[in-house]
Protein backbone atom coordinates (compact mmCIF):
# COMPACT_ATOMS: atom_id res chain seq x y z
CA UNK A 1 0.00 0.00 0.00
CA UNK A 2 0.96 3.62 -0.74
CA UNK A 3 0.44 5.81 2.31
CA UNK A 4 0.53 9.45 2.78
CA UNK A 5 0.47 11.65 5.58
CA UNK A 6 -0.42 14.92 5.42
CA UNK A 7 1.17 17.90 8.47
CA UNK A 8 1.19 20.80 9.46
CA UNK A 9 3.64 22.92 11.09
CA UNK A 10 2.33 24.58 14.56
CA UNK A 11 3.93 27.06 16.65
CA UNK A 12 5.05 25.08 19.84
CA UNK A 13 3.23 27.55 22.17
CA UNK A 14 3.03 26.71 25.91
CA UNK A 15 1.77 29.03 28.72
CA UNK A 16 0.83 32.02 26.26
CA UNK A 17 0.39 32.90 22.57
CA UNK A 18 2.72 35.56 21.87
CA UNK A 19 2.27 37.39 18.30
CA UNK A 20 4.58 39.07 16.04
CA UNK A 21 4.45 42.97 15.92
CA UNK A 22 2.40 43.04 12.60
CA UNK A 23 -0.28 40.40 14.47
CA UNK A 24 -0.18 38.28 11.37
CA UNK A 25 1.33 35.33 12.87
CA UNK A 26 2.01 33.51 15.99
CA UNK A 27 5.67 34.58 17.11
CA UNK A 28 7.62 31.28 17.60
CA UNK A 29 10.79 32.58 17.60
CA UNK A 30 10.82 31.72 21.50
CA UNK A 31 9.39 28.51 21.38
CA UNK A 32 10.17 27.06 17.61
CA UNK A 33 7.80 24.96 16.09
CA UNK A 34 6.38 21.16 16.11
CA UNK A 35 3.50 19.28 14.34
CA UNK A 36 -0.06 18.88 15.18
CA UNK A 37 -0.80 16.14 17.80
CA UNK A 38 -3.64 14.65 14.91
CA UNK A 39 -1.08 15.02 12.40
CA UNK A 40 1.80 12.99 14.89
CA UNK A 41 -0.92 10.25 14.64
CA UNK A 42 -1.40 10.47 11.27
CA UNK A 43 2.54 9.88 10.28
CA UNK A 44 2.42 6.84 12.69
CA UNK A 45 -0.69 5.13 11.32
CA UNK A 46 0.83 5.98 7.30
CA UNK A 47 3.68 4.15 9.05
CA UNK A 48 2.29 1.04 10.23
CA UNK A 49 0.03 0.51 7.50
CA UNK A 50 3.38 -0.04 5.47
CA UNK A 51 4.90 -2.26 7.91
CA UNK A 52 2.02 -4.55 7.77
CA UNK A 53 1.05 -4.28 4.26
CA UNK A 54 4.25 -3.46 2.54
CA UNK A 55 4.95 -0.75 0.14
CA UNK A 56 5.74 3.17 0.85
CA UNK A 57 4.88 5.60 3.13
CA UNK A 58 5.09 9.41 2.44
CA UNK A 59 5.26 12.29 4.52
CA UNK A 60 4.01 15.69 3.19
CA UNK A 61 3.86 19.30 4.37
CA UNK A 62 3.34 22.53 2.86
CA UNK A 63 5.03 25.55 4.49
CA UNK A 64 8.04 27.54 4.06
CA UNK A 65 11.51 25.69 3.75
CA UNK A 66 12.49 24.85 7.08
CA UNK A 67 8.80 22.91 7.51
CA UNK A 68 11.69 20.14 6.20
CA UNK A 69 12.04 19.74 10.41
CA UNK A 70 8.70 18.15 10.41
CA UNK A 71 9.12 16.45 7.70
CA UNK A 72 12.38 15.11 8.77
CA UNK A 73 10.54 13.78 11.88
CA UNK A 74 7.99 12.26 10.07
CA UNK A 75 11.06 10.18 8.38
CA UNK A 76 13.00 9.77 11.36
CA UNK A 77 9.45 8.19 13.03
CA UNK A 78 9.60 5.40 10.14
CA UNK A 79 8.15 7.16 7.02
CA UNK A 80 10.29 5.85 3.82
CA UNK A 81 9.22 9.61 2.03
CA UNK A 82 9.08 13.19 2.05
CA UNK A 83 7.35 15.77 0.33
CA UNK A 84 8.06 19.98 0.71
CA UNK A 85 5.58 21.91 -1.58
CA UNK A 86 7.50 25.11 -0.53
CA UNK A 87 5.69 28.56 -0.08
CA UNK A 88 7.30 31.82 0.41
CA UNK A 89 6.09 31.83 4.10
CA UNK A 90 2.70 33.70 3.91
CA UNK A 91 -0.04 31.79 5.40
CA UNK A 92 -2.21 29.48 3.15
CA UNK A 93 -6.02 29.00 3.84
CA UNK A 94 -7.80 25.71 3.83
CA UNK A 95 -9.02 26.19 0.27
CA UNK A 96 -6.15 26.80 -1.28
CA UNK A 97 -3.79 24.32 0.86
CA UNK A 98 -6.52 21.76 -0.20
CA UNK A 99 -6.30 22.94 -4.01
CA UNK A 100 -2.16 22.62 -3.75
CA UNK A 101 -1.80 19.34 -2.31
CA UNK A 102 -4.73 17.64 -4.09
CA UNK A 103 -2.92 18.95 -7.42
CA UNK A 104 0.24 17.97 -6.26
CA UNK A 105 -0.31 14.32 -5.54
CA UNK A 106 -3.30 13.78 -8.50
CA UNK A 107 -0.78 11.80 -10.49
CA UNK A 108 0.30 9.68 -7.58
CA UNK A 109 -1.28 6.66 -7.07
CA UNK A 110 -1.71 6.65 -3.21
CA UNK A 111 -3.91 4.09 -1.55
CA UNK A 112 -4.30 5.94 2.06
CA UNK A 113 -4.20 9.34 2.75
CA UNK A 114 -3.94 10.77 6.18
CA UNK A 115 -5.05 13.83 7.45
CA UNK A 116 -5.26 15.46 11.00
CA UNK A 117 -8.70 16.47 11.43
CA UNK A 118 -8.49 19.61 11.96
CA UNK A 119 -4.83 21.28 12.38
CA UNK A 120 -3.42 22.81 15.82
CA UNK A 121 -3.76 25.87 14.76
CA UNK A 122 -6.43 26.87 13.22
CA UNK A 123 -8.59 24.67 12.75
CA UNK A 124 -10.55 25.20 9.75
CA UNK A 125 -11.96 21.83 9.63
CA UNK A 126 -11.90 21.21 6.31
CA UNK A 127 -8.69 20.30 3.96
CA UNK A 128 -9.08 17.12 4.15
CA UNK A 129 -12.51 17.23 2.98
CA UNK A 130 -11.65 19.20 -0.36
CA UNK A 131 -8.64 17.27 -1.10
CA UNK A 132 -11.37 13.55 -0.90
CA UNK A 133 -13.94 15.94 -3.40
CA UNK A 134 -10.78 17.29 -5.75
CA UNK A 135 -9.43 13.98 -6.04
CA UNK A 136 -12.85 12.04 -5.94
CA UNK A 137 -12.25 9.79 -3.43
CA UNK A 138 -14.49 8.28 0.05
CA UNK A 139 -13.52 10.17 3.02
CA UNK A 140 -14.06 9.75 6.30
CA UNK A 141 -13.22 12.08 9.39
CA UNK A 142 -12.33 12.44 13.02
CA UNK A 143 -10.51 8.37 13.33
CA UNK A 144 -9.71 6.65 16.57
CA UNK A 145 -9.48 3.66 15.71
CA UNK A 146 -8.26 2.34 11.83
CA UNK A 147 -7.60 -1.13 10.14
CA UNK A 148 -7.16 -2.31 6.60
CA UNK A 149 -8.78 -5.79 5.30
CA UNK A 150 -8.03 -6.28 1.51
CA UNK A 151 -9.44 -2.72 0.17
CA UNK A 152 -11.19 -2.17 2.45
CA UNK A 153 -10.36 -0.04 5.05
CA UNK A 154 -12.17 0.04 8.17
CA UNK A 155 -12.63 3.02 10.46
CA UNK A 156 -14.16 4.40 13.71
CA UNK A 157 -14.59 7.32 15.10
CA UNK A 158 -15.47 8.20 18.73
CA UNK A 159 -19.06 8.83 20.43
CA UNK A 160 -20.35 8.93 23.84
CA UNK A 161 -20.37 5.25 24.85
CA UNK A 162 -18.94 3.55 22.03
CA UNK A 163 -17.95 4.36 18.15
CA UNK A 164 -19.08 4.67 14.61
CA UNK A 165 -17.85 2.47 12.12
CA UNK A 166 -17.58 2.78 8.48
CA UNK A 167 -16.46 1.09 5.74
CA UNK A 168 -14.66 2.93 2.77
CA UNK A 169 -13.14 1.64 -0.70
CA UNK A 170 -9.35 2.29 -1.15
CA UNK A 171 -7.96 4.48 -2.01
CA UNK A 172 -9.73 7.15 0.67
CA UNK A 173 -8.98 9.96 2.36
CA UNK A 174 -8.63 9.70 6.47
CA UNK A 175 -8.66 12.39 8.44
CA UNK A 176 -7.58 11.45 12.11
CA UNK A 177 -7.29 12.33 15.73
CA UNK A 178 -5.11 12.08 18.43
CA UNK A 179 -5.36 8.52 20.38
CA UNK A 180 -5.91 6.84 17.10
CA UNK A 181 -2.72 5.07 17.99
CA UNK A 182 0.49 5.74 20.07
CA UNK A 183 3.35 7.58 17.94
CA UNK A 184 6.75 6.13 18.04
CA UNK A 185 9.50 8.65 18.94
CA UNK A 186 12.25 9.06 16.68
CA UNK A 187 15.68 7.54 18.63
CA UNK A 188 18.55 10.11 17.81
CA UNK A 189 19.84 7.92 15.28
CA UNK A 190 17.15 7.73 12.98
CA UNK A 191 17.09 11.86 13.56
CA UNK A 192 20.29 11.83 12.15
CA UNK A 193 19.78 9.53 8.97
CA UNK A 194 16.46 11.14 8.40
CA UNK A 195 18.25 14.30 7.52
CA UNK A 196 20.02 12.39 5.26
CA UNK A 197 17.77 12.11 2.99
CA UNK A 198 16.45 14.43 0.12
CA UNK A 199 13.31 15.34 -0.08
CA UNK A 200 10.87 15.75 -3.21
CA UNK A 201 10.31 19.50 -3.70
CA UNK A 202 7.11 20.94 -5.17
CA UNK A 203 6.06 24.20 -6.20
CA UNK A 204 2.64 24.37 -4.71
CA UNK A 205 -0.42 25.13 -7.50
CA UNK A 206 -1.24 28.65 -6.23
CA UNK A 207 -4.88 29.82 -5.87
CA UNK A 208 -6.84 32.79 -3.80
CA UNK A 209 -8.27 32.30 -0.35
CA UNK A 210 -11.49 33.54 0.01
CA UNK A 211 -11.18 33.04 3.65
CA UNK A 212 -8.14 36.10 4.18
CA UNK A 213 -6.97 36.36 7.73
CA UNK A 214 -6.54 40.73 7.97
CA UNK A 215 -5.11 40.26 11.71
CA UNK A 216 -4.97 37.98 14.60
CA UNK A 217 -5.80 38.97 18.31
CA UNK A 218 -4.68 37.44 21.80
CA UNK A 219 -8.09 37.36 23.47
CA UNK A 220 -8.02 39.52 26.75
CA UNK A 221 -6.71 37.17 29.16
CA UNK A 222 -9.04 36.40 32.33
CA UNK A 223 -6.52 36.01 34.29
CA UNK A 224 -6.23 36.63 38.02
CA UNK A 225 -4.28 35.59 40.43
CA UNK A 226 -4.89 32.62 42.80
CA UNK A 227 -5.61 32.31 46.61
CA UNK A 228 -2.91 30.98 48.01
CA UNK A 229 -4.15 28.65 50.67
CA UNK A 230 -0.86 27.67 52.25
CA UNK A 231 2.46 25.73 51.19
CA UNK A 232 2.97 22.12 51.61
CA UNK A 233 0.60 19.34 53.26
CA UNK A 234 0.13 21.86 55.69
CA UNK A 235 -2.60 23.94 53.62
CA UNK A 236 -4.80 21.08 53.40
CA UNK A 237 -6.98 22.38 56.02
CA UNK A 238 -7.47 25.60 54.60
CA UNK A 239 -8.12 23.24 51.56
CA UNK A 240 -10.65 21.37 53.10
CA UNK A 241 -12.50 24.29 54.28
CA UNK A 242 -12.90 26.01 50.99
CA UNK A 243 -14.34 22.86 49.47
CA UNK A 244 -17.05 22.69 52.26
CA UNK A 245 -17.61 26.46 51.21
CA UNK A 246 -17.81 24.96 47.20
CA UNK A 247 -20.21 21.93 48.62
CA UNK A 248 -18.22 19.50 46.75
CA UNK A 249 -17.51 17.20 49.76
CA UNK B 1 -32.15 33.49 3.65
CA UNK B 2 -29.74 32.18 6.80
CA UNK B 3 -30.02 28.38 6.64
CA UNK B 4 -29.55 26.50 9.66
CA UNK B 5 -27.93 23.16 10.45
CA UNK B 6 -29.66 21.71 13.71
CA UNK B 7 -28.76 18.67 15.15
CA UNK B 8 -30.25 16.93 18.27
CA UNK B 9 -30.06 14.08 20.33
CA UNK B 10 -31.80 11.78 22.95
CA UNK B 11 -34.64 14.06 22.10
CA UNK B 12 -33.49 17.60 22.19
CA UNK B 13 -32.07 20.16 20.25
CA UNK B 14 -28.21 20.11 20.34
CA UNK B 15 -26.89 23.15 22.69
CA UNK B 16 -24.65 24.24 20.57
CA UNK B 17 -27.42 24.51 17.65
CA UNK B 18 -28.71 26.84 20.15
CA UNK B 19 -26.19 28.66 20.44
CA UNK B 20 -25.59 29.06 16.96
CA UNK B 21 -29.26 30.11 16.36
CA UNK B 22 -27.99 33.51 18.04
CA UNK B 23 -25.13 33.95 16.00
CA UNK B 24 -27.64 33.22 12.50
CA UNK B 25 -30.57 35.54 13.71
CA UNK B 26 -27.77 38.32 13.96
CA UNK B 27 -26.52 37.54 10.47
CA UNK B 28 -30.03 37.42 9.45
CA UNK B 29 -31.21 40.77 10.93
CA UNK B 30 -27.96 42.40 8.87
CA UNK B 31 -29.05 41.48 6.08
CA UNK B 32 -32.53 41.28 7.00
CA UNK B 33 -34.10 37.99 6.11
CA UNK B 34 -35.44 35.06 7.74
CA UNK B 35 -33.68 32.23 9.45
CA UNK B 36 -34.33 28.39 8.80
CA UNK B 37 -33.39 25.50 9.68
CA UNK B 38 -32.77 22.14 8.03
CA UNK B 39 -33.23 18.64 10.19
CA UNK B 40 -32.43 15.59 9.71
CA UNK B 41 -35.04 13.30 11.97
CA UNK B 42 -36.19 15.41 15.12
CA UNK B 43 -39.47 16.38 13.43
CA UNK B 44 -41.21 16.87 16.86
CA UNK B 45 -38.35 18.86 18.30
CA UNK B 46 -38.94 21.31 14.97
CA UNK B 47 -42.06 23.73 15.99
CA UNK B 48 -39.89 24.24 19.09
CA UNK B 49 -37.35 26.31 16.94
CA UNK B 50 -39.42 29.37 16.42
CA UNK B 51 -38.19 30.15 20.33
CA UNK B 52 -35.14 30.79 18.86
CA UNK B 53 -35.89 32.74 15.74
CA UNK B 54 -36.72 30.24 13.33
CA UNK B 55 -38.92 30.89 10.65
CA UNK B 56 -39.37 27.70 9.12
CA UNK B 57 -37.86 23.96 9.68
CA UNK B 58 -37.44 21.61 7.37
CA UNK B 59 -37.58 18.34 8.18
CA UNK B 60 -35.69 15.29 6.11
CA UNK B 61 -36.66 11.82 7.02
CA UNK B 62 -36.11 8.32 5.22
CA UNK B 63 -32.37 7.56 4.61
CA UNK B 64 -31.38 11.00 5.20
CA UNK B 65 -32.02 10.85 8.72
CA UNK B 66 -32.00 7.27 9.39
CA UNK B 67 -28.31 6.78 8.32
CA UNK B 68 -25.68 9.22 9.25
CA UNK B 69 -23.87 9.73 5.75
CA UNK B 70 -22.32 13.10 5.48
CA UNK B 71 -22.21 13.95 2.14
CA UNK B 72 -25.44 12.89 1.53
CA UNK B 73 -26.70 15.63 4.09
CA UNK B 74 -24.79 17.84 2.63
CA UNK B 75 -26.69 17.85 -1.00
CA UNK B 76 -29.31 17.74 1.16
CA UNK B 77 -28.72 21.33 2.29
CA UNK B 78 -27.28 22.04 -0.79
CA UNK B 79 -30.92 21.72 -2.15
CA UNK B 80 -32.16 23.44 0.14
CA UNK B 81 -29.52 26.70 0.09
CA UNK B 82 -30.40 26.98 -3.58
CA UNK B 83 -34.44 26.50 -3.01
CA UNK B 84 -34.13 29.22 -0.53
CA UNK B 85 -31.41 31.17 -2.40
CA UNK B 86 -29.41 31.20 0.80
CA UNK B 87 -27.20 34.20 2.13
CA UNK B 88 -25.29 32.04 4.20
CA UNK B 89 -25.07 28.35 5.91
CA UNK B 90 -24.28 28.13 9.16
CA UNK B 91 -23.57 25.14 11.27
CA UNK B 92 -22.59 24.57 15.45
CA UNK B 93 -19.85 23.41 16.95
CA UNK B 94 -19.48 19.76 16.62
CA UNK B 95 -17.64 17.67 14.71
CA UNK B 96 -20.42 16.50 12.36
CA UNK B 97 -21.76 19.87 11.63
CA UNK B 98 -18.36 20.97 10.34
CA UNK B 99 -17.90 17.86 8.28
CA UNK B 100 -21.60 18.25 6.69
CA UNK B 101 -20.81 21.52 6.26
CA UNK B 102 -17.17 20.77 4.75
CA UNK B 103 -18.36 18.28 2.02
CA UNK B 104 -21.60 21.43 1.12
CA UNK B 105 -18.36 23.79 0.91
CA UNK B 106 -16.37 21.46 -0.87
CA UNK B 107 -18.85 20.24 -3.49
CA UNK B 108 -20.35 23.92 -4.24
CA UNK B 109 -17.19 25.23 -4.03
CA UNK B 110 -18.08 27.45 -1.48
CA UNK B 111 -15.35 29.14 1.07
CA UNK B 112 -15.88 28.06 4.73
CA UNK B 113 -15.36 29.65 7.88
CA UNK B 114 -15.12 26.95 11.30
CA UNK B 115 -15.70 28.74 14.54
CA UNK B 116 -16.85 31.18 13.79
CA UNK B 117 -17.73 33.63 16.45
CA UNK B 118 -19.34 37.12 14.72
CA UNK B 119 -20.18 38.02 11.43
CA UNK B 120 -20.85 41.75 10.15
CA UNK B 121 -21.62 42.35 6.26
CA UNK B 122 -22.72 44.83 4.28
CA UNK B 123 -24.60 42.27 2.02
CA UNK B 124 -21.31 40.74 0.11
CA UNK B 125 -17.82 41.20 1.93
CA UNK B 126 -18.65 39.43 5.48
CA UNK B 127 -15.85 40.32 8.24
CA UNK B 128 -15.98 38.05 10.60
CA UNK B 129 -13.70 36.83 13.82
CA UNK B 130 -13.35 33.25 14.23
CA UNK B 131 -11.19 30.99 16.86
CA UNK B 132 -8.01 29.33 16.23
CA UNK B 133 -6.03 27.65 18.85
CA UNK B 134 -9.46 26.07 20.76
CA UNK B 135 -10.06 29.67 21.35
CA UNK B 136 -6.56 30.74 23.00
CA UNK B 137 -6.37 33.19 20.03
CA UNK B 138 -8.93 35.31 17.65
CA UNK B 139 -8.74 35.97 13.90
CA UNK B 140 -10.28 38.63 12.19
CA UNK B 141 -10.77 37.99 8.70
CA UNK B 142 -12.68 38.80 5.29
CA UNK B 143 -14.78 36.20 3.35
CA UNK B 144 -15.89 36.48 0.07
CA UNK B 145 -17.96 34.56 -1.90
CA UNK B 146 -21.60 34.33 -2.94
CA UNK B 147 -23.42 31.97 0.04
CA UNK B 148 -21.07 31.60 2.68
CA UNK B 149 -20.83 28.75 5.29
CA UNK B 150 -19.79 29.48 8.77
CA UNK B 151 -19.67 26.96 11.69
CA UNK B 152 -19.89 28.48 15.31
CA UNK B 153 -17.79 27.26 18.40
CA UNK B 154 -19.24 24.90 20.87
CA UNK B 155 -20.14 26.68 24.15
CA UNK B 156 -19.06 30.32 23.31
CA UNK B 157 -22.00 32.07 22.21
CA UNK B 158 -25.19 32.49 24.49
CA UNK B 159 -28.30 30.93 24.04
CA UNK B 160 -31.05 33.31 23.66
CA UNK B 161 -34.75 32.69 23.73
CA UNK B 162 -36.85 35.42 21.41
CA UNK B 163 -40.17 33.91 22.06
CA UNK B 164 -41.36 33.88 18.16
CA UNK B 165 -44.03 31.25 18.81
CA UNK B 166 -44.15 28.39 16.59
CA UNK B 167 -41.35 27.98 13.73
CA UNK B 168 -43.47 26.09 10.43
CA UNK B 169 -42.44 22.59 10.15
CA UNK B 170 -42.00 20.95 6.34
CA UNK B 171 -41.31 17.83 5.82
CA UNK B 172 -39.13 17.08 2.79
CA UNK B 173 -37.75 14.71 0.46
CA UNK B 174 -34.66 16.06 -1.28
CA UNK B 175 -33.48 14.26 -4.32
CA UNK B 176 -30.14 13.55 -3.32
CA UNK B 177 -27.52 11.22 -5.47
CA UNK B 178 -27.16 7.75 -4.55
CA UNK B 179 -23.58 8.01 -5.02
CA UNK B 180 -23.36 10.60 -1.58
CA UNK B 181 -24.01 7.69 0.66
CA UNK B 182 -21.38 5.27 0.07
CA UNK B 183 -19.95 6.79 3.27
CA UNK B 184 -22.34 6.20 5.74
CA UNK B 185 -22.04 4.98 9.31
CA UNK B 186 -22.20 1.14 9.02
CA UNK B 187 -22.63 0.05 12.44
CA UNK B 188 -22.12 1.57 16.43
CA UNK B 189 -19.93 -0.57 18.53
CA UNK B 190 -21.18 0.23 22.44
CA UNK B 191 -17.64 0.72 24.78
CA UNK B 192 -17.73 -0.24 28.54
CA UNK B 193 -16.64 2.83 30.38
CA UNK B 194 -15.45 3.14 33.91
CA UNK B 195 -16.28 5.75 35.64
CA UNK B 196 -18.01 8.77 35.43
CA UNK B 197 -17.05 10.30 31.68
CA UNK B 198 -14.47 13.55 31.95
CA UNK B 199 -17.07 15.62 30.23
CA UNK B 200 -19.62 14.33 32.75
CA UNK B 201 -17.93 14.72 36.06
CA UNK B 202 -18.90 16.78 38.83
CA UNK B 203 -14.86 16.90 40.22
CA UNK B 204 -12.11 16.54 38.21
CA UNK B 205 -8.61 15.72 39.34
CA UNK B 206 -6.13 16.39 36.73
CA UNK B 207 -2.26 15.40 36.83
CA UNK B 208 0.60 16.02 34.21
CA UNK B 209 3.98 15.66 34.04
CA UNK B 210 4.39 16.35 37.69
CA UNK B 211 3.38 13.31 38.78
CA UNK B 212 5.88 11.27 37.32
CA UNK B 213 4.16 8.39 36.75
CA UNK B 214 1.94 5.78 36.57
CA UNK B 215 2.07 4.30 39.78
CA UNK B 216 1.71 8.09 41.35
CA UNK B 217 -1.75 8.58 39.38
CA UNK B 218 -2.70 6.29 42.17
CA UNK B 219 -2.51 8.88 44.46
CA UNK B 220 -4.54 10.81 42.39
CA UNK B 221 -7.47 8.24 41.99
CA UNK B 222 -7.22 7.98 45.08
CA UNK B 223 -8.56 11.19 46.17
CA UNK B 224 -11.00 11.09 43.55
CA UNK B 225 -12.34 7.99 45.84
CA UNK B 226 -12.92 10.64 48.25
CA UNK B 227 -15.95 12.55 46.15
CA UNK B 228 -18.56 11.06 44.45
CA UNK B 229 -18.87 11.22 40.80
CA UNK B 230 -15.10 12.26 40.46
CA UNK B 231 -12.72 11.49 37.35
CA UNK B 232 -9.28 11.41 37.13
CA UNK B 233 -8.04 13.74 34.23
CA UNK B 234 -4.50 14.18 32.26
CA UNK B 235 -2.18 16.53 30.50
CA UNK B 236 -0.90 15.57 27.25
CA UNK B 237 2.29 15.03 28.22
CA UNK B 238 1.31 12.35 30.83
CA UNK B 239 -0.89 10.53 27.97
CA UNK B 240 2.66 11.19 25.89
CA UNK B 241 4.62 9.15 28.81
CA UNK B 242 1.96 6.54 28.99
CA UNK B 243 1.62 7.23 32.37
CA UNK B 244 -2.83 7.09 31.61
CA UNK B 245 -4.59 6.40 27.95
CA UNK B 246 -5.87 9.60 25.90
CA UNK B 247 -9.22 9.40 27.18
CA UNK B 248 -7.97 10.97 29.90
CA UNK B 249 -6.30 14.08 28.09
CA UNK B 250 -7.70 17.45 29.06
CA UNK B 251 -7.88 20.11 26.53
CA UNK B 252 -7.40 21.46 22.56
CA UNK B 253 -6.66 17.64 21.07
CA UNK B 254 -8.50 15.70 24.43
CA UNK B 255 -11.71 16.09 26.24
CA UNK B 256 -13.59 19.48 27.57
CA UNK B 257 -14.72 19.47 30.98
CA UNK B 258 -17.04 21.48 32.81
CA UNK B 259 -16.90 20.47 36.29
CA UNK B 260 -18.06 21.86 39.97
CA UNK B 261 -14.54 21.57 40.93
CA UNK B 262 -11.21 21.14 38.70
CA UNK B 263 -8.13 20.12 40.99
CA UNK B 264 -4.97 20.63 38.54
CA UNK B 265 -2.00 18.78 40.16
CA UNK B 266 1.16 18.89 38.46
CA UNK B 267 0.15 20.53 35.49
CA UNK B 268 1.50 24.20 34.36
CA UNK B 269 -1.64 24.90 32.66
CA UNK B 270 -0.34 25.89 29.22
CA UNK B 271 -3.53 26.99 26.32
CA UNK B 272 -3.94 23.73 24.36
CA UNK B 273 -4.43 22.56 27.95
CA UNK B 274 -6.38 25.49 29.46
CA UNK B 275 -8.67 25.39 26.67
CA UNK B 276 -10.39 22.24 28.00
CA UNK B 277 -10.48 23.04 31.30
CA UNK B 278 -11.77 26.46 31.35
CA UNK B 279 -15.28 25.63 31.63
CA UNK B 280 -14.20 24.63 35.33
CA UNK B 281 -16.46 26.43 38.54
CA UNK B 282 -13.14 26.65 40.55
CA UNK B 283 -10.13 25.44 40.26
CA UNK B 284 -7.28 24.47 42.65
CA UNK B 285 -3.88 24.17 41.42
CA UNK B 286 -1.00 22.47 43.23
CA UNK B 287 2.00 22.97 42.19
CA UNK B 288 5.67 23.44 43.08
CA UNK B 289 6.13 26.70 41.04
CA UNK B 290 4.14 29.73 42.53
CA UNK B 291 4.72 31.37 39.20
CA UNK B 292 3.32 28.80 36.65
CA UNK B 293 0.86 29.98 34.70
CA UNK B 294 -1.91 27.76 36.30
CA UNK B 295 -1.65 29.56 39.40
CA UNK B 296 -2.79 33.07 37.15
CA UNK B 297 -5.54 30.85 35.97
CA UNK B 298 -6.87 28.78 38.74
CA UNK B 299 -8.89 30.33 41.52
CA UNK B 300 -7.08 28.68 44.45
CA UNK B 301 -3.89 27.20 44.76
CA UNK B 302 -1.30 25.02 47.02
CA UNK B 303 2.01 25.92 47.22
CA UNK B 304 3.79 22.24 47.02
CA UNK B 305 4.54 18.96 46.20
CA UNK B 306 2.04 17.41 45.04
CA UNK B 307 3.25 13.64 46.05
CA UNK B 308 2.92 15.33 49.60
CA UNK B 309 0.25 17.61 49.34
CA UNK B 310 -2.18 14.68 47.69
CA UNK B 311 -2.22 12.23 50.73
CA UNK B 312 -2.46 14.46 53.13
CA UNK B 313 -5.74 16.10 51.06
CA UNK B 314 -7.32 12.61 50.47
CA UNK B 315 -6.75 11.85 54.76
CA UNK B 316 -8.08 15.01 55.20
CA UNK B 317 -10.96 14.97 53.41
CA UNK B 318 -11.70 11.35 54.61
CA UNK B 319 -11.67 12.42 58.40
CA UNK B 320 -13.85 15.95 57.03
CA UNK B 321 -16.66 13.61 56.03
CA UNK B 322 -16.54 11.13 58.22
C1 LIG C 1 -1.50 21.69 18.77
C2 LIG C 1 -1.27 21.27 20.20
C3 LIG C 1 -2.31 20.67 20.91
C4 LIG C 1 -2.14 20.31 22.25
N1 LIG C 1 -3.20 19.72 22.90
C5 LIG C 1 -3.08 19.48 24.22
C6 LIG C 1 -4.19 18.94 24.98
O1 LIG C 1 -5.24 18.61 24.44
N2 LIG C 1 -4.02 18.77 26.31
C7 LIG C 1 -2.85 19.07 26.96
O2 LIG C 1 -2.79 18.90 28.19
N3 LIG C 1 -1.79 19.54 26.27
C8 LIG C 1 -1.87 19.75 24.93
N4 LIG C 1 -0.77 20.21 24.24
C9 LIG C 1 0.53 20.30 24.96
C10 LIG C 1 0.68 21.56 25.78
O3 LIG C 1 1.21 22.57 24.97
C11 LIG C 1 1.65 21.34 26.97
O4 LIG C 1 2.87 20.83 26.49
C12 LIG C 1 1.13 20.39 28.04
O5 LIG C 1 -0.20 20.69 28.40
C13 LIG C 1 2.00 20.51 29.28
O6 LIG C 1 1.70 19.45 30.16
P1 LIG C 1 2.06 19.57 31.71
O7 LIG C 1 1.39 20.76 32.28
O8 LIG C 1 1.78 18.25 32.31
O9 LIG C 1 3.65 19.71 31.70
P2 LIG C 1 4.57 20.95 32.03
O10 LIG C 1 4.22 22.13 31.22
O11 LIG C 1 5.96 20.46 31.98
O12 LIG C 1 4.20 21.31 33.53
C14 LIG C 1 4.50 20.50 34.63
C15 LIG C 1 4.15 21.30 35.89
O13 LIG C 1 4.25 20.46 37.02
C16 LIG C 1 4.85 21.18 38.09
N5 LIG C 1 5.48 20.16 38.94
C17 LIG C 1 6.57 19.39 38.69
N6 LIG C 1 6.80 18.55 39.70
C18 LIG C 1 5.83 18.76 40.61
C19 LIG C 1 5.52 18.18 41.87
N7 LIG C 1 6.25 17.19 42.40
N8 LIG C 1 4.45 18.66 42.55
C20 LIG C 1 3.69 19.66 42.06
N9 LIG C 1 3.95 20.25 40.86
C21 LIG C 1 5.00 19.80 40.15
C22 LIG C 1 5.81 22.12 37.43
O14 LIG C 1 6.04 23.24 38.25
C23 LIG C 1 5.04 22.50 36.16
O15 LIG C 1 4.24 23.64 36.38
C24 LIG C 1 -0.91 20.54 22.89
C25 LIG C 1 0.15 21.13 22.18
C26 LIG C 1 -0.02 21.48 20.84
C27 LIG C 1 1.12 22.11 20.12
Amino acid sequence: METLACIKRVADTGAEIVLTEDKQSVDASAVGYTMGPHEECAIEEAVQVVEEEGGTSTVLSLGPEDVEDQIYEGIGRGADEGIIMETDGEEWGPESTATAIADGVEERDFDLLFFGNESGDNANYQVGIRVAHQLDLPVVTGIKDFDVDGDTAIAKRDVPGGSEVFEVDTPAVITVKEGLNTPRYPSMRSRMQAKKQELEVLDPKDTEDRLQMQELETPEAEDSEAEVLGEGPEAVDNAVEVLEEMEVL
Amino acid sequence: MVLTLIEHGDGEIAETSLEMLTLARDLADQVDEDVSAAMFGGEELAAGLGEYGVDTAYVCGGDLSESYAPEARADALGILMDDLDSAAVIGGGTDTANEVLAHLSAKRDLAMAANTLEVDTDGETCEITRQRWGGSLLEHATMEGETKVFSAPDHELPIEPVGDGEAAVETITPDVDEASFEVAIDRVEEADIEGVPLPEARIVIGGGRGVGGEEDFEQLEELADQFDGATVGATRIAVDEGWVSHDAQIGQTGQKIAPDLYIAAGLSGAVQHWVGAKGSENVLAINTDPEAAIMYKGDYAIVGDLHEVVPELTDAIEAATD
